[in-house]
């Protein structure tokens, strides 16, 4: 049922990684993700993967929720190898099926490469989201994103309004639910019939879905007013961020990974 | 006469095979006749609402048989989508699934569902609307324009509307005034009358269903618990508070009275009390 889908997908735990400071994660997935378009070769490849996974086992994630979380990408994944491989002609010729299908020895590495970089990359954005729960995220990237207030960018209400959305996802999942049941209990049918009749079948979901999130936004407004809410200006907060130890060694570590990445890359490895 | 709905050995497991595995009903058996009119009382999570799913064919048993007229609803697929139309489900809250432009047309949903002729639906539509006291103007207005008595009214003119034999309530007058509740439940009552309907109705009314029910069934932990009529029930008052349930007001008072003395039977309506009282002044007054 509707109800099975994990959404936000944080993994509640007290690994040293969710206790990081979630701006310092923030960063760090940017760091992690420039240095993984600097890497050009085996070797680098091979240190950002040796980070990955120390990340990974730290985080006492269990590696099989990773992998299913990749499922809906294994699509992105072999459409980007294909490409690869068939349409790079470079370096030694591997294949040559009637001068239509070629495979070369620079598509064949280009194509593992940039399969690599996806996969590393999406992993590393998983790891972000499976030890940072929405609300600290959300609390991480308004001190984040800060400065923009000079430029008079609603940098407060732009979290606010982030929060707000992920906190009523499962909500409006179990409204949906419920909806479909009463609908269905009149007789509505949801699974046969033409695609057109179909998407008409919806209507009786979306009108009273609809209504009720307004209704619902309603209330919570008030609900806000009633406590006082009037934005960001002058506002404290229970849980400060702060950054501690951990989150230099974190930085430190950012940084010899860049570095090490940028000096085997002038190596030409 | 033979019952017009029945369950045997109803078993119902919620997200089976994984951790958050959840025994919802555990062996429920019991059979309704036509006309009948039930309450169902539990505490929440009791498994109430999970039971009324079950008899329209709206989820699945895990084990067990739901048999609708003598047939189990799931051993064809086309009985199982009869089965939505012969046993009417009314959801809490049903006003929050109005959809349509007017009060007419989605009163006319269910019957258009089930395929019937325009004369049909529109005679039908009129019928309902007239069960729940909406008025020729009120079908023509938006459901949105109405108050929420009334809206809960259309909503469930739109369950009536497909004439169901067995009409399943869950809690219809939650978060309704005194007079909007009263309405309802004669509402109801009347439809029962008109067409011999079995009525099944879930409630927090301890009050409510000792004055309309014939028989209560109770559910806890899963499990029927009791299967009786009101009087029956309530005179197991222990039980029923152990299970976070409670009897009605006046029964409580009349059980006081009779702790201190006083020598009156056990009441479970204001009537009944009524009568009671006046029989003990009559009674003091010859002595």
């Amino acid at each position: 049922m509707l109800k099975d889908i994990t959404l936000g997908q944080y993994f509640p735990g007290n690994s040293p990684i969710h206790r990081l400071d979630p701006r310092t994660k923030l960063i760090m997935l940017v760091v992690y993700i420039v240095a993984l378009f600097l890497a050009k070769s085996w070797v680098s490849y091979a240190v950002m993967l040796v980070f990955l996974l120390t990340a990974i086992k730290i985080s006492t994630i269990p590696p099989k929720s990773i992998l299913r979380g990749m499922k809906p990408l294994v699509m992105i994944l072999v459409f980007t190898g294909v490409l690869n491989l068939f349409f790079t002609r470079d370096g030694r010729t591997l294949v040559n099926i009637a001068d239509f299908i070629i495979i070369t020895e620079g598509g064949l590495t280009r194509a593992v490469f940039m399969m690599a970089r996806i996969l590393m990359l999406i992993t590393g954005t998983f790891l972000l989201t499976y030890t940072t729960s929405p609300i600290s995220l959300t609390d991480g990237l308004e001190a984040l994103l800060n400065p923009l207030k000079k430029l008079h960018v609603p940098v407060h209400e732009l979290s606010m309004m982030m929060c707000i959305a992920l906190r009523f996802i499962p909500t409006l999942i179990e409204e949906t639910d419920k909806i479909m049941s009463a609908q269905k209990a009149r007789g509505a049918d949801f699974e046969n019939g033409s695609l057109m009749e179909r998407a008409r079948a919806l209507i009786p979901i979306l009108v009273p879905l609809f209504i009720g999130a307004f209704r619902r936004a309603d209330e919570l407004a008030t609900a806000m007013e009633c406590r006082c809410y009037q934005g960001g200006e002058g506002r404290t907060k229970m849980k400060l961020l702060r950054y501690r130890r951990n989150d230099m060694v974190t930085f430190g570590i950012g940084i010899v990974l860049t570095v090490l990445v940028i000096v085997l890359a002038s190596f030409g490895l | 006469m033979n019952p017009i709905l029945e369950v045997k050995n109803l078993n119902y497991i919620y997200s089976a095979g994984t951790p958050f595995e959840h025994k919802a009903l555990d062996n429920v058996s019991f059979a309704v006749s036509r006309g009948e009119f039930i309450g169902i009382i539990g505490h929440t999570g009791s498994g109430k609402s999970t039971l009324m799913q079950q008899l329209n064919g709206l989820l699945k048993p895990t084990s067990g048989e739901v048999l609708l007229d003598g047939t189990d609803i799931w051993s064809d697929k086309k009985l199982t989508r009869q089965a939505r139309f012969r046993v009417g489900l009314v959801f809490q809250y049903p006003e929050y699934q109005l959809f349509e432009e007017t009060v007419y047309k989605d009163i006319a949903f269910g019957p258009k569902n089930m395929g019937l002729s325009p004369e049909e639906i529109d005679r039908r539509v009129r019928e309902a609307a007239g069960f729940v006291g909406i008025t020729e103007e009120q079908l023509k207005v938006s459901p949105f324009d109405l108050s929420g008595g009334q809206k809960r009214r259309v909503a469930i003119a739109g369950v009536i509307a497909m004439e169901p034999e067995v009409l399943i309530l869950d809690e219809p007058t939650a978060g309704l005034d005194p007079v909007g509740r009263a309405g309802i439940l004669s509402n109801i009552e009347q439809y029962r009358r008109a067409k011999n309907a079995t009525i099944m109705m879930v409630s927090h009314s301890m009050e409510d269903v000792a004055r309309l029910t014939d028989r209560l069934l109770v559910m806890n932990g899963s499990k029927l618990a009791m299967d009786a009529p009101p009087a029956q029930v309530f005179d197991r008052a222990g039980e029923l508070k152990d299970m976070g349930l409670s009897i009605p007001q006046v029964t409580e008072v009349f059980l006081g009275l009779q702790q201190l003395g006083v020598d009156v039977k056990n009441v479970y309506t204001i009537d009944q009390a009524v009568a009671e009282l006046k029989r003990l002044k009559g009674g003091a007054a010859h002595a």
